[in-house]
């Protein structure tokens, strides 16, 4: 009952333990590693705890009102080493400790010689609603 | 009859009706589809044709829809045998099968947020769709979870007594969760809460509604209109709902004379202390430290020995309170905040602001980062 982001990223995040990039992978190393996020969204789906995932373009930009009249600044200072945001899951679950597991186990994703990536993700709980009973 | 009524009503006989199912020897997963598309019918045929005994009238359509589904699943000799152990139709006493329903959906082998789904959907007779609005979730999500939980109490045996603590906390967690989409989780709550209490001579549960009704009394003085929390200190007095302090305060007054004091009933009575003050400089504080006293006694909780010592600023000074709070771990949920209130009602600004602050960084709620940001401002710019 409390909401978490999983956050997947291009860039930013600390290095993989197992850290090939993709294109170096086999065919058959990416198609098993795409499977194995499916089948977590499946499963989740499965358990009532899957809200809500989608994956993201590497092509971000930063935006940035540039003042009265002008268009709006984009990518300023940031352009080499900005944070990139590959993908996100919103998972519902009853503690912390069931999020971190779940996150534990999407980083465990297969990568290059079919083990575990270990990447980073990052986990955020959302703000809830406010609880009636705090006086 | 107008649609809404009919709603109402139908809500209200929903466990009632699924209940007589089950102790019919229904399988509970079958029962409640089969409640649901009683249900539905029922929406459908009565603006034309009330029937004289709508609990009766759902039963029979409920009975026969699980019936039908029975026989669609070739489970021909469970159904023929069923046939033959159905009772003679007549008015039936409703409170024990309703009792075992909230006992079933409340059961220990569920997790919190399915024993709450499944509460709201079999006792409650709300749809998937609302249960998942109000709990901001895809309906698919929802329909998950319910259904999972109904696999998992499907094998639970209908004859064991049930756990009237577990039960009561379920009932709290869907109060304290509020309300969002078009349906009010609290309201629904003191609904249910209120149906438990009525069936069952338990104090705890007449303590639980007692202490949802004085919650819910001053929950339109709690924020402003723009959403903001406004303190308990100066919320306008005049907008606390009189009516639902003085029927949460009779209830209360009845459950402790009984002398079986437990938790729900000792936070009620704090409520009860501070909706009964004119104005928050007449809080009875030492009276509410002693309650908390007891409480702390019932439950060990932390988090009540850290609403004691916001009791303790109150009763004996913010020096009290601070020392206090000195004997807790400062990770607990709000520590911060109540030092930092502590500080300032010490006149310690400077500490409270940077207090503040860093408490608004803990916070889990938006309306709660908002006000203690606030306060930091507040302080910072009066410096």
């Amino acid at each position: 009952m409390a909401k978490y982001l999983l956050l997947k990223h291009y860039r930013g995040a600390p290095a993989a333990v197992n850290n090939v990039p993709m294109a170096e992978w086999t065919p058959e190393e990416i198609s098993a590693h795409v499977q194995y996020m499916q089948d977590f969204a499946d499963r989740l789906k499965q358990t009532g705890e899957y809200v809500d995932g989608q994956a993201l373009a590497p092509e971000g930009l930063w935006v940035q009102y540039n003042g009265e009249g002008r268009p709006p600044a984009t990518d300023g200072p940031f352009a080499e080493t900005k944070d990139l945001i590959a993908g996100w899951m919103v998972i519902d679950v009853d503690s912390q400790d069931r999020a971190i597991e779940l996150a534990g186990e999407l980083s465990a994703a297969p990568g290059a010689g079919g083990k575990p990536i270990h990447e980073w993700l990052e986990l955020r709980p959302f703000y809830g609603v406010a609880p009636t009973v705090t006086e | 009859m107008t649609a809404q009524l009919n709603e109402a009503l139908l809500r209200g006989l929903t466990p009632g009706v699924l209940g007589i199912l089950v102790r019919r020897g229904a399988d509970f997963a079958t029962a409640e589809d089969a409640v649901q598309e009683a249900l539905i019918e029922a929406l459908r045929v009565w603006p034309e044709d009330q029937p004289h005994d709508p609990k009766g009238w759902l039963v029979t359509v409920a009975w026969r829809k699980f019936l039908d589904a029975t026989r669609a699943e070739t489970a021909r000799r469970r159904r023929e045998d069923l046939l033959e152990e159905e009772p003679a139709p007549g008015p039936a006493a409703a409170t024990d099968d309703t009792l075992q329903l909230y006992f079933l959906c409340a059961h220990p082998s569920l997790t919190p947020s399915s024993a709450v789904a499944l509460t709201l959907r079999a006792v409650g007779g709300l749809t998937t769709r609302q249960i998942a609005q109000a709990y901001l979730v895809p309906e698919a999500t929802m329909a998950q979870r319910i259904s999972r939980a109904k696999r998992t109490v499907g094998e639970v045996r209908f004859d064991q007594p049930g756990d009237v603590a577990t039960v009561l906390r379920v009932l709290y967690l869907v109060f304290n969760e509020g309300y969002s989409g078009d349906l009010d989780l609290a309201a629904e709550a003191i609904r249910l809460t209120r149906q438990l209490a009525a069936a069952i001579d338990h104090p705890e549960a007449a303590g639980l509604l007692a202490l949802m009704l004085l919650h819910h009394a001053r929950r339109a003085a709690r924020t402003t209109p723009e959403g903001e929390l406004v303190p308990l200190a100066e919320q306008d007095r005049s907008r606390w709902d009189t009516a639902l302090i003085a029927e949460g305060v009779h209830i209360l007054q009845a459950a402790l004379a009984r002398d079986r004091l437990g938790e729900f009933q000792a936070q009620a009575a704090i409520a009860a202390l501070h909706a009964d003050a004119p104005a928050a400089a007449e809080t009875d504080w030492v009276q509410i430290v002693e309650w908390y006293d007891e409480l702390a006694g019932l439950t060990g909780n932390p988090v009540v020995r850290l609403n004691r010592a916001v009791a303790v600023g109150e009763a004996d000074g913010p020096r009290a309170g601070l020392a206090a709070l000195a004997k807790l771990d400062s990770s607990l949920p709000r520590y911060t905040a109540v030092a930092a209130y502590l500080h300032e009602r010490d006149g310690d600004l400077a500490t409270a602001a940077r207090l503040y602050a860093e408490a608004a960084q803990q916070a889990s709620n938006l309306a709660e980062v908002a006000h203690l940001t606030r306060q930091a401002a507040r302080l910072n710019a009066s410096r």
